[in-house]
């Protein structure tokens, strides 16, 4: 659809597991407006079993507080005039479990891997990773796709005119399972054949017939070079054409939407991908949920999505616990608590997951878990947002005594410009301050970062919208969605408690001169509201990094927030006092200056 | 009224339980509408397909792949006998011959030129079920299985480890809020349900698995305890499948909870009869909690009940037990469910509603923190 123009109303839906959001987005005094959101319950399953129900409840709802009239009955009227009907209606979903797949790739570390950049890439779950070197006999291979049940499967393997042997080894494992999907007995699974062209003939003597099987280009034709789009948009297509065919409601749903219906995580990747490349800026962004945690970035211009499936705070509470250990849950909370008190209640939260914390100390313990769950899922995000492995490279002299090699993490936090949340826990935290500390202490930036929260998640509407109008798209992320909680300043480096660390100077825009010598192992919160902007001089000690390089000036403007301009001044590498009296006092200090919780 | 949803926890003295029994692929079902059924009555059968195994002919013989169909001695599709040739090289004027033997019974499914590989599928596993109730044989799902009705006693769970079981139910302890420890336990209780109190010590765990009761029901157990139970800390609550010989269903969670009186109480009224128990848990969509079924065959159905029966939501008066910190496994009646917003001690803002406990004792809680004890 063509973006100069005509636009002035669009309604998004995102239909969740549990609710469906709707969104009104109109065109004011020449600027994209996020006018209001309604939600109601999701309808997939009885005793409704249609999805659209829901949608029109949401959108009900968006009428009622809005005055704009978007439904004839139960028909979107196109196209906008004044306060009726809408130009463009959009819709994104999660419900039924979202998209879930398994990959398979001949090289574990590189094909394979491919293939599973290209599934999450396009917002699925990646439920396994088959491989042929992944250390399981083909047995077990088997007995695992069998078990899982995917809604569909990419298979990948071997660079074009390469070796075929391995890739029709793997669709012979695939034939064998002999693959029932999730949804619609009685339907073939789709399977997405992405791998070394000359293979094809024999891949589809193999699974022709028992499955439905297409054919894409390879998405690893060379070993230097992914081409993951065409999977990608095959993984979209398939989507909406099988699984999503499947699930009841959804080919309504489909007849009214002017654009395809994207699966929820591939829309959030694509707006957190598009605002990057606009403003020119690295980005990392993070959904926490009650089952996963999402986590988006964009380095070097190279855009990674990655799911931890079982790290959340509600139904998955339990396994951030399993993953970080007793001890690095407990090292964040700022009183002393026996740990089976901790345990008893971390399972208690698993078993009955809608709970909300009444107690202060039980969100304190709440937020403790968010912070080592967004630092587990971060750390497997840096794992797999690397460069190409198996790639050659050119050495100098130089190079040969780093000894770097290929597939190295892109994530630079020191290069991140932007770092921003969403999900319940960081979201809805009753104080912006709880966010702001626990996105710092989850992911740690360096030197010069901004922090925003998502205010609403409204992230995948805004997706799905910037793939057919990015101007509507960015403008409402930047004005609407985003809670700008203020810029963080963190010098790279380590030193003893109490020495010199950074020199901030700054004239801050009610005139007060800020000079300030930050000591290691401080915090400081200096006020900096939404759209202020101030010159900041930081001067690190010997030693420390601010962003500009080892012990150089950094002098540049940082813009504010609800929080502020922050300077953390723990280091990097981070560490928190292993004396536990010492510890709580850190944590009770730290949260003092950022005003996080009442005072007791 | 003020009026709102709540999931509870189902507790029913006399209700209509229908057990759909599936199998897990079509096959052949035994039984028909009107069939008296027990617990351990087979229902359906079906056989799974075998396990495959890949065996590279090509290269155990040191040949090209596609010079393959030169040396098998079977087709794709040939039933196979362990130790029987299946492929074999010419050799050296009838000399020194090499072969491939079938690993096991079965069939050659498929011969491929490309990978030099075959594949030998072992025979099918037979699958058999059971109608793990005793009831009656209501619906026959054609080539998949049955559904079997029961009029009887129903008790939800929050929580649960192991599998379904049958047995007796005894009970172990006096009082609801007395802990099963291993002094509560001896050899007349092997093969039976055994009910605590508020909580399963590990050596109370011990014992019952060690005297081989088929099920333990208590209020709660701590989580260490099931680290040691399972080997490994559960992450995330999908259960039923643990290699344990004695289920374990919790009523209340985790901790030292005493029992809900009426949950004890009814179990005390049922013990000596034969119960069904699962204690498989889903936290997900679509949740699954574990369960103790007590069929009675002379128990007349409440007016107005069926398996179908739906909640009727929080209302004042309603029963309900608080889930969370600082008033954990108290049981209330709700006196209050005003519509505004109100702020927490953790600066939440939550719609509650007031709640008047057992002890006297009133408190606003969040909605979202207390669970219906249906009946």
């Amino acid at each position: 659809m063509s973006e100069n123009g005509k636009i002035k109303a669009i309604v998004a839906t995102d239909c969740g597991s549990t609710t469906t959001k709707a969104i009104l987005i109109k065109l004011v005094d020449g600027e994209y407006r996020l006018i209001v959101r309604g939600e109601a319950p999701t309808t997939v399953e009885a005793p409704f079993e249609d999805v659209t129900r829901g949608v029109l409840n949401a959108i009900r709802e968006v009428e009622e507080l809005s005055d704009h009239t978007v439904l004839d009955g139960e028909v979107i009227i196109h196209p906008n005039e004044g306060d009726r009907g809408v130009d463009l209606y959009l819709s994104t979903s999660s419900a039924g479990g979202g998209l879930q797949m398994m990959v398979a790739g001949v090289v574990k570390s590189m094909t394979a891997e491919s293939a599973e950049r290209a599934a999450l890439g396009a917002g699925s779950i990646v439920m396994d990773v088959l491989a042929s070197n992944d250390g399981r006999l083909p047995h077990e291979q088997i007995e695992r796709i069998r078990h899982l049940r995917p809604d569909m499967i990419l298979l990948s393997g071997g660079i074009d005119g390469g070796t075929i042997t391995h890739v029709v080894e793997l669709a012979q494992i695939i034939a064998a399972a002999d693959p029932r999907p999730r949804l619609g007995i009685g339907y073939a699974l789709p399977v997405i054949y992405a791998g070394n062209k000359d293979a094809r003939e024999e891949v589809s003597k193999l699974l022709e017939g028992k499955t439905a099987l297409f054919q894409v280009d390879n998405l690893r034709p060379v070993l230097e070079r992914e081409n993951l789009g065409p999977a990608r948009d095959k993984i979209h297509d398939l989507f909406m054409e099988h699984v999503m065919a499947q699930a009841p409601g959804y080919n309504k749903l489909m007849g009214w939407t002017d654009a395809p219906i994207m699966p929820t995580p591939g829309a959030v990747g694509s707006i957190v991908e598009t605002i990057a490349k606009r403003q020119g800026i690295e980005v990392v962004g993070v959904d926490i949920g009650g089952a996963t945690t999402d986590v988006f970035s964009v380095f070097q211009d190279t855009f990674n999505r990655t799911v931890s499936a079982n790290l959340g705070m509600s139904y998955s509470v339990s396994n951030v616990l399993a993953e970080a250990g007793i001890e690095n849950v407990m090292r964040w909370v700022p009183f002393v608590l026996p740990e089976l008190g901790v345990r008893n209640r971390i399972k208690n939260k698993m078993i009955r997951p809608t709970t909300v914390p009444q107690a202060l100390d039980d969100l304190k313990l709440e937020q403790a878990i968010a912070r080592e769950a967004l630092r587990l899922a971060f750390e497997q995000h840096k794992s797999f947002a690397v460069s190409l492995k198996g790639v050659q490279q050119e050495r100098t002299i130089s190079d040969a005594f780093a000894q770097t090699s290929s597939g190295g993490t892109l994530v630079n936090m020191i290069d991140l410009d932007l770092l921003v949340g969403s999900g319940g826990v960081l979201s809805h935290a009753p104080r912006r301050q709880q966010a702001a500390m626990m996105l710092i202490d989850g992911f740690l930036p360096e030197g010069v970062t901004r922090l925003a929260v998502d205010s609403i998640f409204m992230m995948p509407q805004l997706g799905v919208l910037a793939e057919v109008h990015e101007k509507a798209a960015t403008e409402v992320f930047e004005k609407d969605c985003l809670i700008h909680l203020g810029t963080l300043i963190a010098p790279v480096g380590t030193s003893q408690e109490g020495k010199p660390c950074v020199k901030i100077e700054a004239t801050m825009p009610d005139g007060t001169v800020l000079n300030e010598d930050v000591r290691f192992g401080e915090m400081r919160v200096h006020p900096l509201g939404v759209g202020e902007e101030v010159s900041v001089k930081a001067t690190p000690s010997r030693g420390f990094d601010a962003g500009a390089g080892p012990g150089k000036v950094l002098e540049r403007k940082v813009s504010g927030g609800v929080v502020g301009l922050m300077i953390d001044a723990r280091g990097r590498p981070f560490t928190l006092p292993t004396d536990e009296q010492a510890r709580v006092a850190k944590l009770e200090k730290w949260a003092e200056t950022f005003g996080a919780y009442p005072a007791s | 009224m003020a009026h709102s949803y709540t999931p509870g926890l189902r507790v029913a003295e006399v209700t209509l339980l229908r057990k759909e029994r599936r199998l897990p692929i079509h096959g052949e079902v035994l039984v028909e509408i009107g069939d008296a059924v027990s617990s351990d009555t087979v229902v359906a059968q079906t056989h799974l397909p075998g396990n495959v195994r890949l065996i590279n002919v090509a290269s155990k013989l040191g040949l090209p792949s596609e010079d393959l169909p030169t040396v098998m001695k079977k087709s794709a599709g040939d039933p196979l006998a362990k130790g029987e040739a299946i492929a074999e090289t010419q050799g050296f004027f009838g000399l020194f011959r090499s072969k491939v033997e079938a690993p096991c019974d079965g069939t050659l499914e498929s011969v491929s030129t490309v990978t030099g590989q075959i594949i030998v599928r072992e025979p099918p596993t037979p699958i058999q079920i059971d109608a793990y109730v005793d009831g009656k044989v209501v619906e026959v799902f054609e080539s998949e299985g049955v559904a079997v009705e029961a009029v009887g006693t129903f008790i939800q769970g929050i929580f649960g480890v192991g599998g379904e079981r049958t047995g007796e139910i005894t009970m172990a302890v006096e009082t609801p809020n007395t802990p099963l420890d291993a002094s509560c336990l001896d050899e007349s209780m092997r093969g039976k349900v055994v009910v605590g109190g508020s909580h399963v010590t590990w050596d109370g765990l011990q014992k019952a698995l060690d005297v081989g009761a088929a099920g333990v029901v208590v209020g709660g157990f701590d989580d260490p305890d099931l680290r040691r139970l399972l080997g490994k800390d559960l992450g995330v609550a999908i259960t039923g499948h643990e290699d344990i010989s004695t289920t374990l269903i919790l009523t209340e969670g985790f901790g030292e909870i005493d029992m809900a009186h009426g949950t004890f109480d009814l179990l005390k009224s049922r013990a000596g009869r034969k119960a069904s128990i699962n204690g498989a848990t889903q936290i997900r969509a679509g949740v699954i909690r574990p369960e103790i079924i007590v069929p009675i065959e002379e128990a007349k159905l409440p007016a107005g009940d069926g398996a179908t029966a739906e909640s009727t939501g929080l209302e004042v008066g309603s029963l309900v037990r608080a889930i969370r910190e600082p008033h954990f496994g108290h049981l209330g009646t709700v006196t209050e469910l005003p519509n505004e917003l109100q702020k927490m001690e953790s600066e939440s803002m939550v719609r509650v509603l007031r709640v008047r406990f057992e002890d006297g004792g009133e408190a606003l809680l969040p909605r979202a923190n207390v669970e219906m004890i249906e009946r």
